[in-house]
């Protein structure tokens, strides 16, 4: 098993004409995903890698079982998108597009909210359930199917532990990733919950950085895990008041400090790496491998 | 954006604000304070908190004086800010000082209403017993009922002025956040002058993400010259003060590439992330961005995925070729195009590292001979 997406996900690429949505398309396609359908307004009747363009989610919904979408629209559309998929009853939406108003972001969030709808980002890398499904940008080469489940704010810092995880024999059931930004559809919580439900995730890595509170508030959580948590958080040296690359990696007013996150996570018994490469090792340590 | 131009947007709204106006020259406060016709207050125009304390806020009764506490501000640093603008606005009666905001709130996804009756003061330094916090659900959206709500758990009778007021003000400030896409919407203090209610301060910022349908806004720089410029390229960069140039792609990986630096002993000199797809040539300007910060060394480390290995080693190779580093250059690089990427770094003699530690360490390690 894994959590969110699994080999059965049917997968609509929105945005699929564009350059990263072809490039992408690909990719995932050479993962494995079962991509049934795509969209680009105006582009109705394209085909990208064999896979048919549609006019809008519905019409792609009328013709294929779509189970989840993955949104390569650019930020002045990405609203547009999120909610066109989560009206036509997609449960599993994908933001992978940067820069989007936060005003926006709130919008798609609340209304997912209320449909019931599972929204990872914006600004995500996606979303790898190991050797089964990948909706998103990562690199395939580097998941593959283990006991490992992480969750994380960041892209290329997930590839990076996920590469060292799996270059020291720890596959992954499912690597999810929440996004960046500061509103985003999925919390630390969320997935934690479910990878304590998965029967096949025996460790997690939680990957963390600095700015908001996601991670205190996930420790609260990790208190009440059974599954054994292993911490990094990315940001140590970076000076207050200064935006990190992301919109939420702030540190402001004292708050959302590289200290607290670890000092929360280690009062929850979480294991906190120091550097991203010791997170296979501590991974090791705590399943007694 | 600076104080006097969130009440010029507070005013277009209808949000009640002194009367007054911007100058640049000191001289130009004479003819302000005679037209306000009462004693003004002079504040400088900084984007800076704690203005009061340093100084830069002065009253004056006559128009003279205007102008000699004018002379006074105007020129003067507050942290670190030059002061270019003062504005000069009718000195207020003040029965009572109070504070209101709506911001983000990334925990509960929704904007969030923060109202004190204790105003005036950094709303940090306010009792939490004494502040208001209702969230907004983003689809229900700002009411009457809600304002009235706020404005009787700040203890303020609804049957007053001031009480009425309120409630008409909070659904303005929540109509500006939403329609300006704002990221905070701040009035500290909010005072009450007789029967009146005005916003004595404004502070107001707007998402950097949304400039794109905000065009008619004004817009205040506040990044570096090379922030700017990177900024300019879609990239990320904030300035440093370490001695090794940085460049990676993504925020998360770039944070962990400054905290490893960091671990073995070195600093950076900047956060660039270069990520999100970036291709050839902006890559290559970025890597001028870093050379023209003078390190002693750089590192380059990239983990592909949105980002194409081959593209990141052609820009490198363009800038090897046409005006060259000037400090030596380590380069980790794998992921999407790896070996594409690495055949082109070969053909520039540079080999890539395979780990970001070991990467990291020997930039620490060149910075420290060079």
């Amino acid at each position: 098993m894994a959590i969110i997406i699994d080999e059965n996900t049917n997968v609509l690429v929105m945005g699929m004409t564009g350059r990263q949505g072809t490039f992408h398309t690909k990719q995932m396609l050479d993962y494995g995903t079962k991509i049934v359908a795509g969209t680009s307004p105006g582009k109705g009747g394209a085909v990208v890698e064999g896979i048919p363009a549609y006019n809008s989610v519905r019409e792609a919904c009328a013709n294929h079982k779509i189970d989840a979408s993955v949104v390569f629209v650019p930020a002045a559309g990405t609203k547009d998108a999120a909610l066109e998929s989560i009206e036509a009853g997609v449960g599993v939406v994908v933001v992978v597009t940067e820069g989007v108003p936060v005003h926006d972001e709130i919008e798609m969030v609340a209304y997912a909210k209320r449909r019931g709808a599972i929204v990872l980002g914006p600004n995500t890398f996606g979303i790898v359930s190991s050797g089964k499904c990948k909706m998103g940008i990562p690199p395939n080469k580097y998941f593959v199917e283990g006991p490992v489940g992480v969750v994380a704010r960041s892209g290329t810092l997930t590839y990076e532990i996920v590469g060292n995880l799996t270059a020291n024999g720890l596959g992954q059931t499912t690597v999810v990733g929440m996004g960046g930004d500061r509103v985003v559809g999925t919390t630390f919580i969320d997935v934690l919950q479910m990878f304590e439900k998965d029967p096949l995730t025996k460790a997690v890595v939680l990957i963390g950085e600095i700015g908001g509170n996601a991670e205190e508030t996930a420790s609260e959580y990790i208190k009440t895990m059974s599954k054994p948590v292993v911490g990094y958080i990315a940001g140590k040296s970076a000076p207050p008041g200064k935006r990190m690359g992301h919109a939420g990696a702030i540190i402001e007013r004292g708050k959302g400090t590289f200290q607290g996150k670890v000092e929360a996570l280690t009062a929850a018994g979480a294991k906190v790496a120091t550097l991203p490469f010791e997170v296979p090792g501590l991974i090791k340590e705590m399943l007694g491998m | 954006m600076f104080e006097y131009m969130g009440k010029e947007l507070f005013a277009k709204f209808g949000l009640p604000v002194p009367s007054g106006r911007m100058i640049t020259n000191p001289e130009e406060a004479a003819a302000v304070a005679a037209e306000i016709g009462k004693p003004v207050v002079i504040k400088s125009q900084v984007l800076s908190g704690k203005r009061g304390k340093a100084g830069g806020i002065k009253f004056a009764d006559t128009p003279e004086q205007a102008v000699a506490a004018a002379k006074e501000i105007f020129g003067m640093i507050i942290q670190g800010l030059p002061v270019e603008r003062l504005l000069i606005e009718e000195k207020l009666k003040i029965d009572k000082e109070l504070y209101m905001s709506i911001t983000v709130d990334g925990a509960a996804k929704m904007p969030v209403l923060i109202a004190s009756a204790h105003g005036g003061m950094d709303i940090e330094e306010v009792d939490e017993e004494f502040i208001i916090k209702q969230h907004i659900d983003p689809e229900l959206g700002m009411h009457p009922f809600i304002a009235r709500d706020v404005v009787r758990r700040m203890g303020i009778p609804l049957s007053g002025p001031h009480g009425k007021e309120i409630v008409k003000i909070i659904q303005t400030l929540y109509r500006i956040f939403k329609q300006k896409d704002a990221e905070l919407v701040e009035i500290n203090p909010l005072v009450f002058s007789d029967d009146k209610v005005i916003a004595a301060d404004s502070k107001v910022t707007i998402d950097d993400d949304a400039l794109f349908r905000q065009k008619d806004l004004p817009y205040v720089e506040e990044r570096s010259a090379t922030e700017k410029a990177a900024k300019d390229l879609g990239l990320s960069f904030v300035d440093l003060d370490g001695n090794i140039a940085v460049m990676a792609n993504g925020a998360g990986i770039t944070m962990g590439t400054l905290d490893t630096l960091q671990y073995y002993g070195g600093a950076a000199a900047n956060f660039l992330d270069c990520g999100g797809g970036t291709g050839r040539e902006a890559t290559a300007e970025a890597l001028k961005l870093l050379i023209a910060k003078n390190p002693k060394s750089m590192i380059i480390n990239i983990f592909g995925g949105i980002t194409r290995c081959d593209q990141v080693a052609l820009a490198f190779k363009d800038i090897k070729e046409s005006v060259g580093f000037p400090c030596p250059v380590v380069i980790r690089l794998v992921g999407t195009n790896q070996d594409l990427g690495r055949e082109i770094l070969a053909e520039v003699g540079v080999e890539a590292f395979d780990f970001m530690q070991d990467a990291a360490k020997k930039a620490v390690e060149l910075a420290a001979q060079g």
